[in-house]
C-alpha cells in the first residue's frame, strides 16, 4: 500500500479496526498518495484522509458501478492491461440474459428454489470441452435430486469456483461482439451514472467527480490505486459482489499485480487469514479446497475434477496432487492409493452448515454439544438473543476463553434470565469453563492481511490449568482415541488412523514447529524420504508425498521455520523476502506477472516490479515471479498438457482455468455473475434500477425471534424510520472478550454509545451524552448519545436517510471490568448466500430518548412496535418483486391481506426455516428441502 | 550556575552532568495521529500505572481519560471541528507564519519522514486543500520535559531531578507528597497520585490493581528505565505511524521544523510548533509538539511560564524592599537620636 498514488479505503474503518496496517496507508499518504474514505461515517480513517465521502449503506455497488459506467463510456479503461490479461474479450453463451433484460434478475432463477442455474452464464465454447465436474445437478443420497447452483451451495465450492466448462473460450480481441464481456458489461452497467449515485447513495456529484477524478489520474502505466476493504463489504447481503464489484474496477484500470495496486481485503484478528487457509470454515478444507458435498463429491475423481481438471490451465489443475497431500498428511500409511488415500474418511456436507443454520438445529434440540474457541457468540453473533436461546437448548457445552464470557454465563445472568424468559433451574444445559492460554503463553503462527506467516515464541508459561488450542486438542484426541482403541466398528477407524504423534515437551505442549512441519510437508518415499517440501509443484498424487496444506509448502524449508524470520528491514530490500513467509512460495505481490505488459516489459519505469529477462529466459524483479519463472512472455501455452504448462506467456491469472482476470465471472458466484445493486432486506427505499427490490438467493430463517422491519412493503415504515450499522472501535476487540476484561482497555471506551447526528438528535429529542434507546424488530438496547456532526444525514429519493452508529463490544455480565447492552441482539439473521455471511451494516430500527424498560417489559416493548409495524414470519421476506417473475411457492403465505395478526401468526410452531435457502438436516438425518417443512 | 529561563544549551550538563549524553526528547507530529491510543495503554502497561477515572464516558468525543495526571503519562485528545474553526486556525498560522516563525525555512524536495531518497515526489499533491467542512483532530500529550522545569526548581526535597538524558524525573522514594511541584508545572502536568485505588461503576470493585507510589508526585519519566537500557519510551516504540518520534533533542527539533515546512508548503498554515522556540517561558520543551491548531483548542496553555522566571524580578524586588526596610529602620534610629 505505501506504493500507491491512490487509496481508497471503502467499507473499512482501517484506522480504527487495523490500526497497525493502517501506518502503510500513512506512509503512502507522506509519499504524496490521495487517501480517500467512503464510508457512512467520518471515522478516524476519515480524519486521516484527504477527503471523506459519506454514503448510504449498502450502496455500494452503485457507486462502484457508476465508477465502471464512467471509465468504459469515457474511455478511460487500461486498454492493453484489460486486453493481455482479462476475459473482457471472451464471449458469452447467447442463452445469457442480464438483469437489464429481466427486471433485476439474471437468466436461469428458479423460482421455486430461490437459485440460479448458471448454465447460460457460461462462455461461448469456441472448442466442445468434455463435460467434466458438471455442478448443476447431482443425486442426493436418499434419491432426491437438487441443484447445487442453489444459493447456499457455495460450500461446495473451493476458492476458484466449480471448474469452467470450457477453458478456452471464444474471443474477439476487438472487444465489438455483442456477446463479449466488455460489450456486457457496458450494457449491464450503463444505467450506473453519476445522477443514480446521487439519488441512490446521497452522494453529491462534486464527490463523485472527486472519486472517479482521483483514481483515473492515479491510474494506467505511471501509477497505482489501491482499494481497502473489510467487514464494511463483506457483512452485507450480497457482500461478496461489493468486492466483486471492485475486483472489475481495478482490473479495468490495470490495478492488480502491481506494486502499489490490488484490493485490500483487511483481516479483523490476528491470524483471521490463517484461519481461512487452514480453515475453522465449515465448508473448506486446508488450502481452499472444498469440504466433501454428499451427491456432488461421491468419488475421489468426482471431488478433484470439481475443484479442478487435470487437462485446463493453471494450478488448480493439480488439484488431486493438493488433496492426495493432505490426505497423506492427516492419514499417513492408512492413505493407500487402493482406498483413494482414504477420501472416504472425510465427512460429508449435505447443505450449508454455518454457524446460523447450527443454531436453528439446535433450536429443534438436534444438537447436543458445543465447543467455543475464541468465539462469543452470545454477544458476536447476529441476534443475540436467539444465540443465548439456542445455547439453552444443548445437553453440554465447553468454553474454552481466558474470560468469563458471556457465552458462558449467559445461563444466570443473562438478558433473558432478566427478563424472565429463561429460568436457570430449567436450563439443561452442562456449561464446562476450560481456561485457555492467551497469544503470550504459546508459541505458533499467526497468518495476517499480508499472508504473511508469522512466527512468535512463548513469552511466559500460561498460569494454572491453563493451556494452549494445540495441548487440548491433542489431549482431548489422546483420550477418544484411548476409548475407541478397541472399537471395530468402521466409523471409528478416522479417528484411529489418524497421524496423532506430536512430540511433547515436559509440560505436555505440544511442539507447534512439528505441526508447522506437517503442514508443510515432507517426502514420504524416495531418496529424500522425510525431508522437507520446499514448494508445492514438489507435491505428487501417487502418495509419495505428504504436506497439510499445499499453498502453506516452503514454510518449512530446508527444515528450517521461515516464519520465524526476523531480518531487519533496514538489512533487505523494501520486500523483505527474509522477514517471515508470506504464501504461496514467499510471493509478496500476487499476479505479478501482470506488473509487465504482454511483452514481458514493465508497463513503466516507475511502477517496475517484475519483467522477463530475455538473456536469462526467465522472469526477474525484486520479487518471486507468481508465474512459472522460465516461461516466455509469447510462449503459446501447451493446451494439450493442461496445468500450469498450459498457460500461455500472458495468463497472469494463473488460479483461473483460462488464466484471464475476470471481469466477468462465469462461475463461482451463486447469485449473478456481474453485481448488480439490490436493496438491503429491510431498506425502506424502493430499488431505484430494478423492480427487484432486494437480492433474490439470500439466506433467511423464519423465527418468531427473527422478523424482519417491513421495508418497502406493508403500509408501516414508520415504525422503524431508521438504520444502523454495527461496527468495532480501536479500544475494543470484537465480543470484548480481550479488551472488556482489562482496565487499561476499558476505561477507554467505558460504556455502550451511539452516535448520531444533531439532526437526528433534533428530531427525536436526545440530549449529547443523554441516554436513549434504539428498538429494532428483535430487541432493544440502550446506550449513550454521541451526537457528532461525524454523522451525516443524506437525501435520497428524496428523503433523509438516518444512519445510526453503534459499536458492538458490550454485553451484560458482572465478570468483565465494563458492561452494557450487547447491539447485535438487535440485528436479523439475512445471510449473504456465497459466503454465508450475516448482514450486521444496515439493520432498521427506531430510536429513542431515555433508557430502555427493565425485566419483562424490555421485550413487551419489542413486540409492542412488532405489532404496530405488522410484522409476520414472513414480512420482508419476499423473495423476488421483479412483476414478470412467478413466485413458485409465494413466502407471503402470512400475509398482511388476510389480517392475520401477530398474535396468531405466533401460534405457528416457533420458527420455520426459509426453506429453500437453508436446506438442513431433519432429524432422522436425511436431506431436506427446509421448504417442505413449512 | 545555571540560568532560570531563557534559552539553555544543555540542561543536563547545568545540573552538573558530564556530556555523555545528548538531551533527549519527543517530536509528537499531531497531524498524523490517528488516535488510536496504543501510546497511552503502552505507558501504562511499562510504568505500571492505574487505571483512572470511573469508567464512563466523559462526553469528549472519544476521550475519556481527560487530561494527564498521575496516572496518565501519555493523554490522546480528540477534537471535533466544523468549517468555521477551521478556517479561523489556518488564519492564526498564517499569522505566525508571517510572523517569522522560527523555522528553517522551506526545502526543496524535503525529505518526508519514511520516504525513500531520490524518488520523486514532484507529482506528490501540494495544491492547497480545500478547506474541509468537518476535522477531528487527534493528538497526544506527554510531559513537557521542559529545558526550565517548574516542578524541579520548586521541589523541596530534591526528589525531582535532572537525568544525564536533560529529562525530569521524580524518585518516589524520596518524594514526600507535598505537592508544592503541582503548582509549579505550568502545564498542569505532574500530580500527586491518591491512593489510587480502582473504583469501577458502583462498588463493584472488580479489578484489583497493586498501585505503586502511592501519596507521591508521578508523572511521565520519559521512560528513564529504558533510556538508561538503551530502549525508546514505550509510547514512542508502540506508535503505529510515527507520530510519536523519539531521539536526541535537536533532530526532533529540527525534524519538527523539516515538517512543518513541508505543511506550509503544501498550504496547510494551519500547522504550528509547540515547545520548538527556546525563547518561550520555559526555555523550549523537551517535548515538541506540531499542532493543527491553537494550543488552548488541545487543552495546552498558550504561554507557559516557569514560575522561576519571575525569581530574579522577585528577587530584586525583594532586595528594593528590604533595601527600604533598612532604610526606614536607619532613619528611624538616625530620627530617634535626634
Amino acid at each position: 500500500m505505501a506504493n500507491a498514488d491512490c487509496i481508497i479505503i471503502q467499507g473499512s474503518n482501517m484506522a480504527e479496526a487495523h490500526p497497525v496496517g493502517f501506518q502503510w496507508v500513512m506512509e503512502a499518504k507522506a509519499r504524496g498518495a490521495r487517501i480517500i474514505h467512503v464510508d457512512p461515517r467520518f471515522t478516524r480513517t476519515s480524519a486521516n484522509a484527504h477527503k471523506h465521502i459519506p454514503t448510504r449503506a449498502g450502496t455500494d455497488v452503485v457507486l462502484l458501478g457508476a465508477l465502471i459506467n464512467h471509465v468504459l463510456s469515457n474511455d478511460l479503461y487500461f486498454e492493453d492491461y484489460i486486453k493481455a490479461f482479462t476475459n473482457a474479450s471472451s464471449i458469452v453463451s447467447s442463452d445469457f440474459q442480464d438483469t437489464e433484460d429481466l427486471e433485476g434478475l439474471f437468466s436461469g432463477f428458479d423460482p421455486e428454489t430461490g437459485s440460479y442455474d448458471t448454465d447460460s452464464w457460461q462462455y461461448s465454447a469456441s472448442q466442445e470441452g468434455e463435460r467434466v465436474g458438471d455442478a448443476s445437478t447431482f443425486t442426493g443420497r436418499d434419491g432426491s435430486h437438487y441443484t447445487s447452483g442453489h444459493a447456499g451451495a457455495s460450500e461446495a465450492f473451493g476458492a476458484g469456483g466449480p471448474p469452467l466448462e470450457h477453458g478456452l473460450p471464444e474471443r474477439d480481441e476487438t472487444l465489438q461482439d455483442p456477446h463479449t464481456v466488455f460489450q456486457i458489461l457496458k450494457r449491464h452497467y450503463s444505467r450506473y451514472t453519476p445522477e443514480m449515485v446521487t439519488e441512490t447513495c446521497g452522494i453529491s456529484r462534486a464527490d463523485f467527480d472527486y472519486l472517479a477524478d482521483s483514481l483515473v489520474s492515479n491510474s494506467g502505466r505511471e501509477r497505482t490505486t489501491c482499494f481497502a476493504y473489510a467487514v464494511g463489504w463483506t457483512q452485507h447481503v450480497g457482500g461478496a459482489q461489493f468486492i466483486r464489484t471492485a475486483a472489475i474496477l481495478q482490473l479495468l484500470m490495470g490495478n492488480v499485480g502491481r506494486p502499489g495496486s490490488g484490493i485490500m481485503a483487511l483481516r479483523g484478528h490476528a491470524t483471521i487469514q490463517g484461519s481461512t487457509d487452514i480453515p475453522t470454515l465449515f465448508n473448506l478444507l486446508p488450502g481452499y479446497l472444498p469440504m466433501v458435498s454428499v451427491g456432488e463429491h461421491d468419488d475421489f475423481a468426482a471431488y478433484t475434477d470439481s475443484i479442478g481438471r487435470s487437462e485446463q490451465k493453471g494450478y488448480w489443475a493439480n488439484s488431486r496432487a493438493y488433496a492426495v497431500n493432505l490426505l497423506k498428511a492427516w492419514w499417513g500409511d492408512a492413505a493407500t492409493a487402493e482406498n483413494d488415500f482414504a477420501f472416504d474418511y472425510l465427512p460429508r456436507l449435505n447443505g450449508p452448515a454455518g454457524t446460523y443454520q447450527t443454531l436453528m438445529r439446535m433450536l429443534d434440540d438436534g444438537v447436543d454439544g458445543y465447543f467455543l474457541l475464541g468465539q462469543n457468540p452470545a454477544v458476536g453473533s447476529a441476534n443475540g438473543r436467539m444465540q443465548r436461546l439456542g445455547m439453552s437448548h444443548l445437553k453440554w457445552m465447553v468454553v474454552r476463553d481466558f474470560s468469563m464470557i458471556e457465552s458462558a454465563t449467559w445461563w444466570k445472568e443473562g438478558p433473558e434470565i432478566d427478563s424472565g424468559e429463561l429460568r436457570t433451574e430449567d436450563i439443561g444445559t452442562e456449561i464446562f469453563f476450560l481456561p485457555a492460554a492467551n497469544h503470550t503463553e504459546k508459541a505458533g503462527s499467526f497468518t495476517q492481511t499480508q499472508r504473511l506467516v508469522q512466527w512468535r515464541e512463548k513469552a511466559v508459561e500460561p498460569p494454572g490449568d491453563a493451556q494452549s488450542e494445540l495441548e487440548f486438542l491433542f489431549d482431548l484426541g489422546n483420550r477418544i482415541r484411548e476409548k475407541l482403541k478397541d472399537s471395530t466398528d468402521p466409523r471409528d477407524r478416522p479417528l484411529l488412523d489418524l497421524t496423532w504423534d506430536y512430540p511433547v515437551d515436559e509440560s505436555g505442549e505440544v511442539d507447534p514447529e512439528a505441526v508447522i512441519a506437517e503442514i508443510n510437508g515432507r517426502f514420504e518415499s524416495g531418496p529424500d524420504a522425510g525431508k522437507p517440501l520446499t514448494s508445492y509443484t514438489q507435491m505428487t498424487d501417487d502418495g509419495s508425498t505428504s504436506g497439510g496444506c499445499w499453498i502453506y509448502t516452503g514454510v518449512y524449508a530446508d527444515g528450517i521455520n521461515q516464519a520465524a524470520r526476523k531480518k531487519p528491514r533496514t538489512e533487505q530490500d523494501e520486500f523483505a523476502h527474509e522477514w517471515a513467509w508470506a504464501w504461496p512460495a514467499n510471493r509478496r505481490i500476487l499476479y505479478n506477472r501482470a506488473s509487465a505488459d504482454a511483452d514481458g516489459k514493465p508497463w513503466s519505469e516507475r511502477k517496475k516490479l517484475m519483467w522477463w529477462d530475455d538473456e536469462q529466459k526467465c522472469w526477474s524483479g525484486p520479487d518471486v515471479p507468481d508465474f512459472p519463472a522460465d516461461k516466455d512472455p509469447h510462449d503459446p501455452g501447451d493446451t494439450d498438457a493442461g496445468g500450469p504448462a498450459a498457460l500461455a506467456g500472458n495468463d497472469a491469472f494463473i488460479m483461473q482455468a483460462d488464466g484471464r482476470g475476470w471481469l466477468y465471472a462465469p462461475t463461482g458466484l451463486v447469485d449473478g455473475p456481474l453485481p448488480t445493486h439490490y436493496e438491503p432486506v429491510e431498506s425502506a427505499i424502493p430499488n431505484p434500477l430494478y423492480p427487484q427490490q432486494s437480492n433474490p438467493t439470500r439466506v433467511s430463517f423464519q423465527d418468531r425471534h427473527n422478523l424482519n422491519a417491513p421495508g418497502t412493503s406493508g403500509t408501516h415504515q414508520d415504525v422503524y424510520p431508521y438504520v444502523f450499522s454495527t461496527y468495532r472501535v480501536t479500544e475494543h476487540h470484537t465480543a470484548g472478550g480481550m479488551s472488556r476484561w482489562l482496565p487499561y482497555l476499558s476505561e477507554l471506551q467505558p460504556e455502550l454509545f451511539c452516535e448520531i447526528s444533531p439532526e437526528l438528535a433534533e428530531e427525536v429529542g436526545i440530549e449529547p451524552y443523554g441516554w436513549a434507546t434504539v428498538i429494532s424488530p428483535r430487541a432493544a438496547i440502550e446506550a449513550i448519545a454521541l451526537v457528532t456532526e461525524r454523522m451525516t444525514p443524506l437525501t435520497v429519493a428524496g428523503q433523509t436517510v438516518h444512519q445510526i452508529g453503534l459499536p458492538y463490544h458490550w454485553a451484560q455480565g458482572t465478570h468483565a471490568v465494563v458492561d452494557g447492552d450487547s447491539v447485535n441482539d438487535l440485528i436479523g439473521m439475512n445471510l449473504d448466500a456465497n459466503t454465508q455471511i450475516q448482514n450486521s451494516k444496515v439493520t432498521a430500527c427506531t430510536i429513542r430518548p431515555g433508557r430502555r424498560p427493565r425485566g419483562k417489559a424490555r421485550q413487551e416493548l419489542v413486540e409492542q412496535l412488532q405489532r404496530e409495524a405488522g410484522l409476520t414470519l414472513s414480512t420482508g421476506d419476499t423473495r423476488v418483486t421483479a412483476p414478470d417473475f412467478p413466485e413458485g411457492t409465494h413466502p407471503e403465505d402470512i400475509d398482511l391481506s388476510t389480517g392475520e395478526t401477530i398474535e396468531e401468526s405466533f401460534d405457528l410452531p416457533a420458527h420455520h426455516r426459509q426453506g429453500p435457502q437453508s436446506p438442513g438436516l431433519s432429524e432422522d438425518g436425511k436431506h431436506e428441502q427446509g421448504g417442505e417443512e413449512d | 550556575m545555571g540560568l532560570l529561563s531563557g534559552p539553555e544549551a544543555d540542561p543536563a550538563a547545568d545540573a552538573g552532568w558530564g556530556h555523555d549524553h545528548d538531551r533527549k526528547g519527543f517530536f509528537t507530529d499531531t497531524s498524523i495521529c490517528i488516535g488510536c491510543k496504543a501510546c497511552e495503554v503502552a505507558c501504562k502497561e511499562w510504568n505500571h500505572n492505574p487505571q483512572d477515572g470511573n469508567l464512563q464516558i466523559m462526553g469528549s468525543s472519544y476521550d475519556n481519560t481527560g487530561s494527564l495526571g498521575a496516572n496518565t503519562w501519555r493523554h490522546v485528545a480528540f477534537v471535533e471541528q466544523g468549517k468555521d474553526r477551521i478556517e479561523e486556525a489556518r488564519e492564526t498560522g498564517r499569522k505566525l507564519v508571517s510572523l517569522g516563525m522560527p523555522s528553517i525555512g522551506p526545502r526543496s524536495g524535503a525529505s518526508t519522514p519514511g520516504g525513500r531518497p531520490g524518488e520523486d515526489l514532484s507529482r506528490a499533491d501540494t495544491a492547497p486543500p480545500d478547506t474541509p467542512e468537518f476535522r477531528w483532530l487527534m493528538s497526544s500529550d506527554v510531559c513537557k520535559h521542559c529545558t526550565h522545569a517548574g516542578c524541579l526548581d520548586v521541589c523541596p526535597t530534591g526528589a525531582l531531578f535532572r537525568t544525564e538524558f536533560g529529562t525530569v524525573v521524580v524518585q518516589e522514594d524520596i518524594c514526600n507528597g507535598c505537592g508544592t511541584c503541582v503548582g509549579g508545572c505550568p502545564f498542569g502536568v505532574i500530580e500527586r497520585r491518591d491512593d489510587g485505588t480502582v473504583a469501577p461503576k458502583g462498588q463493584r470493585g472488580r479489578v484489583q490493581q497493586d498501585v505503586p507510589n502511592k501519596g507521591t508526585a508521578n508523572k511521565c519519566t520519559l521512560c528513564y528505565d529504558r533510556l538508561v537500557e538503551g530502549e525508546e519510551p514505550a509510547c514512542a516504540k508502540t506508535c503505529p505511524t510515527t507520530s510519536i518520534k523519539f531521539g536526541d533533542h535537536d533532530d526532533m527539533v529540527e525534524s519538527a521544523h523539516e515538517r512543518i515546512a513541508q505543511l506550509h508548503e503544501q498550504g496547510m498554515t494551519e500547522a504550528r510548533l509547540y515547545g520548538a522556540n527556546p525563547e518561550d517561558g520555559v526555555g523550549g520543551t523537551g517535548s515538541v509538539f506540531l499542532l493543527l491548531d491553537e494550543p488552548e483548542v488541545y487543552g495546552l496553555p498558550p504561554d507557559p511560564q516557569v514560575p522561576t522566571k519571575d525569581l530574579p524580578h522577585m528577587y530584586r524586588t525583594a532586595a528594593v524592599a528590604m533595601g527600604g526596610m533598612l532604610a526606614a529602620t536607619a532613619l528611624a534610629f538616625l530620627g530617634g537620636r535626634r
